[in-house]
């Protein structure tokens, strides 16, 4: 069973918040839609969840029952305990008695909830509280997994944590869609997408990104061209649309580097912001 | 001082933004003093009048304007001239054919009631006055009925729309929105619990007031308990619609406060309808608790039957219907936004597929 949003379009006002957006999320894998801030990361989200009507295209989902979403808030009630909280998203799907005991107290021990049980989800702490949400999110079993960046604020032990929690979740058969601002995590995803202002950049496995990447992006102490070049680490990383050294180009705009530059081989995060700078500086990719 | 500055203009940066704040502070103040300068009146000017009993046309002639006589029944007796107190009709009764002429008066209209009787009074032994329904003219035999109804609006308007909009608030109306629960049983499921506080509430307020201030009970529970249920629906519904129109708790409660505020003022809880002026009048007739406060008066002190409360309880219900009806239809706009509506508890079919319309 594969879920999809096809050529999808949202507007808010003039504001385009998805321009032709086709993703699938295969059932039994992990679809990371990776970008920046105001990417449309949430958009695509929530429409396929049924929470953004789409101004064009369609969108294929399960019924609500086999459903499971986690929002970009809290996920959870403030005032309820992290068993209440449970027992109240459980009962909504019609889980009770012996068979809802087992499921929560299975899932409060994969997500290490289990001393925290009685706590109001208002006590826990950040990480605690993602794992809760995605707990509620997967109680049902749901056969689409919609997980709006469960990690973000997270320490790195609860993210490994999480992490765990989504591929057991996709293990399982469940087709999972998150968000990420971490591209570190996305890498470990099946398939990427890279959004940028409402648009795809690329999409693919971490492979077919890597494979598909046209240009080259070198590494120095000091930028050619300062609209071009990122920090990392203690260098800087600038992107070559125009790709091999050796080709030659114009003086005045130079895509290609000037001879003995040092190209590294990007890796996602250079590869995402060299596609986003593209964009942004309008060269064709 | 540079800092000052950098804080003043920011906070009028703010307040500006913030145009709920901005009219408390603007319209509020203008609203208030116009409004209840021209509703602060306790001094009744003229009396609804019944005159019955042998020599009615001719005493109804004989009394001075203040009693406008509205109702002259020649073949009335006492109790026709009780009845139309107990319904309401009029304020005050006169009863011919008896010396001294007898003159009932309507005491759960407390103002009208004490105006009635110093106007009485000065006729001497002439007229027998006797006051019915509140003998002694206590003030708080017609608040305890009217402030039930304040409590309940308070309930059903303030604390429910914080608990609704707390859900937003958090993001989790969201969740709700995602999960498969039909929009009427979220808001049915919300809406329950307040309504069994407040009636709760309103039991333990009336007995309270029953036991502390002696305020009598002489009409039926039943069509006072189906009254309360009726303006509770209009409240709650109110509660939820302040919800769908605020974002935070703070902001619920502002305007929970506008609503609040001339219902205490100007449903005749305080200063008697009649009293005020016309063009302030009709806001109390657009108001739920005004209506309320004449079922709860006239069940618990006149002892008035349903049938002559028919009114009162008509206006509730078409509030109760259209208040309820327009917020429920708003909250649902949030639950589901982008979904068309899908029969819930249908046999769900394997994937759903929706395409933008």
């Amino acid at each position: 069973m594969t879920y999809s949003v096809r050529s999808a379009t949202v507007r808010f006002g003039t504001a385009v918040a998805l321009d032709d957006v086709t993703v699938e999320v295969p059932a039994g894998s992990v679809v990371a839609v990776v970008g920046g801030d105001g990417a449309g990361k949430s958009t695509l989200l929530r429409a396929l969840a049924g929470e953004v009507p789409l101004d064009a295209g369609t969108v294929e989902t399960p019924p609500k029952q086999r459903l499971g979403y986690l929002p970009a808030s809290s996920g959870s009630w403030a005032a309820l305990t992290v068993t209440q909280n449970i027992d109240f998203v459980a009962g909504i799907y019609g889980l009770a008695g012996e068979e809802l005991a087992a499921r929560r107290a299975e899932l409060l021990d994969r997500a290490s909830l289990t001393h925290a049980a009685g706590r109001l989800a208002s006590q826990l702490s950040g990480g605690m509280r993602r794992k809760l949400g995605f707990v509620m999110a997967i109680v049902h079993r749901p056969a689409l997994l919609i997980l709006d960046e469960p990690t973000t604020g997270i320490d790195p032990v609860s993210r490994i944590d999480l992490w765990r929690l989504v591929s057991e979740a996709a293990a399982s058969g469940a087709a999972v869609l998150m968000s990420t601002t971490y591209l570190d995590e996305a890498e470990r995803a099946a398939h990427l997408v890279v959004l940028d202002r409402g648009r795809i950049l690329v999409q693919g496995s971490y492979d077919q990104v890597r494979a598909g990447f046209a240009g080259v992006v070198t590494q120095a102490g000091h930028p050619v061209r300062a609209e071009w070049s990122w920090r990392r680490g203690r260098v800087l990383h600038e992107y070559w649309p125009g790709g091999d050294p050796s080709t030659p180009s114009s003086p005045s705009a130079p895509s290609s580097p000037p001879a003995g530059a040092a190209a590294v081989a990007p890796d996602l995060e250079d590869i995402v912001i060299a596609l986003s700078l593209a964009r942004r500086n309008a060269v064709p990719s | 001082m540079l800092g000052m500055r950098a804080m003043i203009v920011k906070e009028f940066r703010e307040l500006v933004r913030d145009r709920r704040t901005l009219g408390m502070l603007i319209v509020m103040p203008l609203l208030l003093l116009v409004i209840f300068g021209y509703a602060a009146n306790f001094y009744v000017s003229s009396l609804k009048t019944a005159v019955v009993g042998p020599q009615a046309a001719q005493a109804a002639k004989a009394l001075p304007s203040f009693f406008d006589v509205t109702v002259t029944e020649p073949s009335g007796t006492q109790a026709d001239a009780e009845t139309l107190l107990r319904d309401n009709k009029v304020d005050v009764a006169f009863v011919t054919g008896q010396t001294p002429v007898l003159a009932l008066v309507n005491g759960s209209n407390l103002f009208a009631a004490q105006s009635a009787v110093a106007a009485l009074n000065k006729a001497g032994s002439q007229v027998k006055t006797q006051v019915l329904f509140n003998p002694d003219l206590k003030t708080s035999w017609v608040m305890v009925p009217a402030i039930i109804g304040l409590i309940l609006t308070f309930i059903g308007t303030i604390i429910t729309s914080i608990g609704m909009v707390r859900e937003r608030e958090a993001g989790t109306l969201e969740q709700l929105a995602v999960m498969p629960i039909r929009p009427s049983r979220v808001i049915l499921g919300k809406i329950a619990p307040y309504f069994l506080v407040a009636s709760l509430d309103m039991i333990i307020v009336t007995v309270l007031g029953i036991l502390l201030f002696s305020v009598p009970f002489n009409g039926s529970p039943f069509a006072f308990a189906l009254g309360a249920a009726i303006f509770l629906f209009v409240v709650l519904g109110l509660g939820v619609f302040i919800s769908t129109i605020s974002q935070t708790a703070g902001q619920a409660i502002q305007t929970a406060f506008f609503f609040l505020l001339p219902q205490i003022l100007l449903s005749g809880m305080i200063f008697p309808l009649e009293a005020m002026a016309a063009g302030v009048r009709w806001i109390g007739y657009l108001l739920p608790l005004t209506y309320f406060t004449m079922i709860s008066q006239g069940i618990m002190l006149r002892g008035a039957p349903i049938a002559s409360l028919w009114l009162p309880f008509v206006v509730l219900t078409v509030m109760a219907v259209v208040v309820f009806t327009g917020a429920t239809l708003r909250f649902r706009r949030d639950l589901a936004p982008g979904r068309p509506a899908s029969p819930a508890g249908s046999q769900p079919a394997a994937t759903e597929t929706v395409s933008a319309a």
